[in-house]
């Protein structure tokens, strides 16, 4: 079987992140960058269904040539090649789609596993765009039903369960009220979540030998895609920051204050 | 010249990074307090190609440059520096063969590493021969297709739990350095023991015991290099090993002067964080100085030998000047934090204990300085 995942690069969510003082963008100098964490749960999946039913992992990346550093730490993790369209610029959610989807008529994919959404925008629209586009099945939200703990997951054995007859899979996923299983036609988009795996760290010999594996380079152009974004950004700002706490001599000050100030009580 | 790391040395830096950070870490005061062996952590190690970096990729080995290994054995040792000895004590025992080995003896002594776990000793240091590695006293002498060594050998990393020893003795004590010969001992044959497991100040996690040597018979298909060749191995591998030494030094210092930021900014005396005193922000500025020194000179070591030019100068400035440096960056750690720096319950007095073995072993800060004097006066 073929999987295709995503790999973003995303701010790494351990740097600070400022917004600039014009609000035009955030500042990034300075910044660390990694893969998109729901990214990373997605080929760790797409590694082990590949393990479990003999598959080729095919990872993609949209972005300038920085985005080679996510495709080569999937390769590192064992994927087997790259796809990186080269597209620097603005781009949003339909823009990514529409460029997914070339992608994934070209290679013919069973599965496509991408993040349910990046850490950035966190926008949550790209998974359900594309099998729009491309008229396949959703799974979105991917979880599992084991423990990260559990024996299945030290043996990396996928929570994404392919039936007997390889025509469908089946996938847990979250929902508000608990966990819900689809049974999904293949080919289809399977989004994943933050409990469906724990992605295993690149070994040394596999970042070697990353650097051996093809990353093959399309372009928007190439695809026929038109990713002039019809979403415009207009203007970042901070969240507020939190106001510094106060010290009440006694309960009743307290009583009073939640009373009266917070309204809570 | 390039100061910039590559992606692909950031990514093996990463990957050392993550290890330490959630492997190592969690586990390291457990194995400082009891001084047991860390299997768990060098299996961990082994299955993350953390092990046997510098054996080169042929012989099943990771095959690092001396660079990329530099880079990763610093995140080794922010984790844990006795962690991290353990784990290059492979490489330091595998470098005499790796520079001096015939194709034959890699493929028979190096390339069984990487296919499962197998951990390897350095046998040089003596009860009296240590920086004075000519007044070696262990004995080998020459029975047929085989050599028969006698004698000890202290302070052996890893010696402990070793399927195998490198071994340094000398055909004849007369000729001093030029009779010394470098052996390797396959898994552990009669009349080799080891002692006790040292009860040390610092690097607890790593396992340190006596080596003897009773009529041990070594096939001579496993002398590494010619008779009498012996010194000149075990000098050319310290050569190699010292830019790893240093970096462990960095890798400490780090460490010292992360906790000593984290807790200058939470520690208030006088009304406000201890970080907006002068005296403790000039310790603070002093400890990232010399420790971004210690690494820029770790690095030329390392790249001289890249570049396959003899690296003793650099090394020994490298190693020197960061073993020295991590003990006055830990030491100003516990300033920092002051009493709560010298209790247990606290990092930064490990750090402490941790940073004075560098100063000690691999050629002492006193062996580097002579080293220097005398790579000037060529």
């Amino acid at each position: 079987m073929k999987i295709l995942v995503t790999a973003k690069r995303v701010e790494d969510p351990e740097s600070k992140i400022k917004v600039k003082p014009d609000g035009s963008d955030i500042v990034k100098e300075g910044l660390k960058y990694k893969i998109n964490p729901f990214d990373e749960i997605g080929v760790e999946e797409g590694l082990r269904l590949a393990a479990k039913h003999t598959g080729e992992v095919v990872v993609v990346s949209i972005g300038g040539k920085e985005v080679q550093e996510q495709l080569r730490h999937a390769l590192a993790m064992g994927a087997n090649r790259a796809i990186w369209v080269n597209h620097t610029g603005p781009l949003d959610q339909l823009g990514i789609a529409g460029l997914l989807q070339k992608v994934a008529e070209k290679e013919k994919p069973d599965i496509v596993l991408l993040g349910k959404q990046s850490i950035d925008d966190d926008q949550n629209q790209v998974g359900q765009y594309l099998a729009e586009f491309l008229g396949w099945g959703q799974a979105t939200f991917a979880s599992k039903v084991e423990s990260l703990e559990s024996d299945q997951e030290k043996n990396k054995v996928p929570a994404v369960v392919l039936s007997a007859d390889k025509k469908s899979v089946q996938v847990v996923r979250e929902v508000d009220n608990g966990l819900a299983t689809l049974e999904v036609q293949l080919p289809a988009i399977v989004t994943t979540d933050l409990r469906l795996n724990q992605p295993r760290y690149a070994s040394l010999p596999g970042i070697m030998k990353a650097k051996s594996k093809p990353i093959e380079e399309l372009t928007p152009a190439a695809l026929g895609v038109d990713v002039a974004p019809k979403i415009q950004v207009l203007k970042l700002s901070s969240p507020p920051a939190r106001k510094a706490g106060i010290k009440v001599p006694d309960v009743a000050t307290l009583v009073e204050k939640l009373h009266n100030e917070a309204k809570v009580v | 010249m390039d100061f910039q790391l590559s992606e692909s040395q950031r990514a093996l830096q990463d990957a050392a990074r993550k290890y330490a950070r959630d492997v190592v870490r969690p586990k390291a005061p457990h194995y400082d307090e009891t001084s047991d062996f860390p299997k768990d952590l060098i299996s961990a190690a082994f299955e993350l190609g953390l092990l046997n970096m510098a054996i080169p990729s042929e012989y099943n080995g990771v095959g690092l440059t001396h660079l990329e290994q530099v880079i990763v054995c610093e995140e080794l040792a922010w984790g844990c520096a006795g962690v991290a000895t353990s784990l290059i004590a492979n490489d330091l025992a595998n470098l005499p063969i790796i520079l001096h080995g015939t194709d034959d003896q890699k493929k028979r002594l190096l390339a069984p590493f990487g296919e499962k776990l197998k951990l390897s000793c350095f046998c040089l240091t003596e009860p009296s021969a240590g920086s004075d590695v000519a007044a070696m006293g262990t004995t080998a002498r020459r029975e047929g297709d085989e050599y028969v060594l006698n004698g000890s050998k202290c302070f052996i990393t890893n010696a402990g739990y070793a399927d195998q020893f490198t071994v340094f003795a000398t055909l004849d004590k007369g000729k001093k350095h030029k009779g010394i010969t470098c052996f390797v001992v396959e898994g552990r044959p009669q009349g080799l023991t080891t002692g006790k497991h040292e009860n040390k100040m610092g690097q607890r996690a790593s396992n340190t015991t006596t080596v003897t040597f009773d009529e041990v018979r070594v096939p001579a298909a496993n002398r590494i290099g010619e008779e009498g060749e012996g010194f000149k191995i075990a000098m050319a591998t310290l050569d190699n090993s010292r830019p790893l030494t240093a970096s462990i030094s960095i890798g400490i210092a780090r460490a010292a002067l992360e906790h000593s930021l984290e807790y200058s900014a939470q520690r208030h005396t006088m009304g406000k964080p201890i970080r907006e005193h002068q005296a403790v922000q000039f310790m603070l500025a002093e400890m990232a100085m010399n420790t971004h020194a210690a690494r820029l000179l770790t690095y030329e070591s390392a790249q001289v030998l890249d570049e396959g030019q003899r690296n003793t100068l650099q090394s020994s400035y490298a190693k020197c000047f960061a073993a020295d440096m991590a003990m006055k960056v830990a030491t100003d750690a516990v300033q920092v934090f002051g009493g709560y720096g010298y209790m247990k319950e606290y990092p930064v007095e490990k750090l402490m204990r941790d940073a004075k073995l560098i100063q000690v072993y691999e050629g002492t800060s006193q062996v580097q300085r002579l080293v220097i004097a005398k790579e000037l006066f060529r």
